[in-house]
């Protein structure tokens, strides 16, 4: 029997998660606000159902415009928006119905109990009173303990669950989240990590927009990096760091080089800290080029009679391809 | 979802009554207070030394114009706060981003708001009815006129709670132009009791014909023939749902 090849299950389940019809389908979708400003230029994107989708952006990139106006706040300019075939303006019941939002800002009623308001959430999208769901969601975010207390006697941690308990009340199968660890703790951003996971398990789709880098890269299937109203890149987030990623190796020179060899000039390399150290910086391209990767590398090295006592290898994070790209567009 | 969205309307309806149980003491009690103490004070202290008016009590008289001046005001500032605290708290994302339509958020705040003005009113005509010996000569004239002017002052009460910007707007409307046409519409006094030349001025003030058709419905007797008041009131209602109407196709003040 022939051996099949060997396919990581994260890259099984993206190409099915690719296969199908996207749960939010985004076609040359423009805002322009009244003052003059330009807030989303023709933005094209489709969420896939069951995924982690994180949009990245710096402050006034149009990330909350775009969710906004996804869920209804924001008018369009132009373009369209689906939600699971629903046009999000001419059937914006059924669209709206599959939503559950979590704006950026604590906006909570401040004289209502935890109970009521998220019962009321509840009633707001139509659907008939059930309290053993909102019990479970109360329960889930460590709010049942605190279900007949007063909004504002809440910490901003709490008021930041409630939110959530908020959106799941009507049970979403999108769930935006706009900047949800923003201003909380980091063992509150970890539980809520976990909640995403756990939401992401039963079904839901997830669409988070944060600063957090880190957060991004953690949970996030695919990334979405925003800016200046335009989205400049999508792609699965290994596939972005691999293809984006810088790689860097250096290696610790046994005696100290006055310059880089001439024979070694295809690899440019670069020396550091006077000469005891050569920097090799590559990408994934390079990588898998047998004539310039790393092994040709040492092969030149040994050639050239360059000794090394040690190396390192180090990869670029998210952040700093972010960085990057957002940089390239300043 | 199809059709309406009754459950939201519900939810909302029950959500503004909740805090009209709440603030029980600003909501009921101090209008109620106030309502009582012109009834003493023009009623009883002052009303004693007047005479009857239309052939009715000076006390008796005055209960339609009090009960229309704290409908009118109450209507407006129940549906303007309703609408605009959402605003001022930020809570609103969560309105517009449900699936409920224009109409069933007219439908909630404003039956709310009217729900808690006649509440309010058939309080007041119940303390009034301790206060001075009352008799209401046409009921379902009077609970429609009741309901029709609480609603129609709901509805522009929601216009200026999407208008304003500010808690100071809230109360411009009726403290500036609410509260004085209703004192000068005839509350305490029937315009004919005017010198000609002011008589005709009162006309122009519409809240003349919603306290004239009120008092008609009590006593019988009226500034202004009914089938004018009501198509008044009929008038104001159409008036503010075209605004309201407009308010939501452009999204004025509520989307960007």
């Amino acid at each position: 029997m022939a051996r099949q090849p060997c396919v990581p299950a994260a890259r099984i389940e993206s190409a099915i998660i690719e296969a199908m019809s996207p749960i939010i389908s985004i076609r040359n979708l423009s805002k322009t606000y009244a003052t003059g400003f330009h807030a989303l230029k023709s933005i094209s994107l489709d969420i896939h159902p069951g995924e982690i989708f994180a949009l990245l952006g710096p402050n006034g990139a149009g990330k909350t415009t775009l969710i906004s106006t996804i869920c209804g706040i924001v008018t369009p300019s132009s373009g369209r928006v689906t939600v699971d075939g629903h046009d999000i303006i001419t059937s914006f019941r059924a669209a709206r119905s599959l939503i559950g939002l979590v704006p950026q800002e604590l906006h909570t009623d401040a004289f209502e109990t935890v109970w009521a308001t998220v019962s009321f959430s509840r009633g707001l999208f139509g659907k008939s009173a059930n309290p053993a769901h909102i019990e479970r969601v109360l329960r889930d975010l460590s709010l049942w303990d605190k279900k007949d207390a007063i909004i504002r006697t809440l910490s901003g941690g709490m008021k930041r669950r409630l939110l959530i308990a908020k959106a799941l009340s009507h049970e979403p199968r999108i769930l935006f989240l706009d900047e949800p660890t923003a201003g909380v703790d980091v063992e509150l951003r970890r539980d809520m990590w976990a909640l995403v996971r756990q939401l992401r398990a039963s079904g839901v789709t997830i669409i988070l927009t944060t600063h957090y880098i880190e957060e991004a890269e953690q949970m996030a299937d695919r990334i979405g990096v925003i800016s200046k109203g335009e989205l400049i890149v999508v792609e699965e987030k290994t596939e972005l760091m691999r293809k984006l990623g810088k790689k860097q190796l250096t290696l610790q020179m046994l005696e100290p080089l006055a310059a880089v060899p001439p024979a070694l000039a295809a690899w440019q390399l670069a020396l550091a800290k006077g000469g005891n150290e050569l920097i090799y910086t590559y990408d994934a391209s390079e990588a898998e080029d047998d004539s310039r990767g790393i092994a040709a590398l040492l092969r030149g090295l040994g050639e050239a009679g360059v000794h090394f006592r040690d190396l390192q290898t180090t990869q670029s994070s998210l952040e700093d391809i972010f960085v990057s790209l957002v940089g390239e567009r300043k | 979802m199809t059709g309406l969205n009754l459950l939201a309307v519900r939810a909302i309806y029950r959500f503004e009554m909740a805090r009209f149980g709440r603030t029980v003491m600003q909501s009921l009690i101090s209008p109620v207070i106030s309502t009582a103490l012109y009834f003493v004070v023009f009623g009883a202290a002052i009303g004693e030394r007047m005479q009857n008016v239309g052939g009715v009590s000076y006390g008796a008289f005055i209960v339609p114009g009090l009960i229309m001046l704290s409908l009118l005001t109450q209507s407006i500032s129940n549906a303007s706060f309703g609408i605009y605290f959402p605003k001022f708290t930020g809570t609103i994302y969560e309105l517009l981003s449900a699936p409920v339509s224009y109409v069933e958020i007219t439908l909630a705040y404003v039956g709310a708001a009217a729900s808690k003005s006649v509440i309010l009113g058939l309080v007041i005509l119940a303390t009034a009815a301790v206060i001075v010996p009352l008799e209401i000569e046409h009921p379902f004239w009077m609970l429609s006129f009741l309901v029709l002017t609480a609603v129609t002052f709901s509805l522009a009460g929601f216009i200026i709670g999407v208008w304003a910007d500010g808690f100071e707007k809230l109360q411009v409307i009726p403290l500036l132009i609410i509260t004085p046409l209703t004192f000068l519409g005839g509350s305490f006094y029937s315009i004919d009791m005017l010198p000609p030349v002011w008589r005709t001025v009162s006309l122009f003030n519409p809240v003349v014909y919603l306290i004239s058709g009120f008092r008609w419905s009590f006593h019988g007797t009226s500034d202004v023939s009914i089938g004018v008041s009501l198509g008044m009131t009929l008038a104001f209602l159409i008036v503010f749902l075209v605004i309201v109407a407009w308010i939501f196709r452009t999204g004025y003040r509520l989307k960007a």
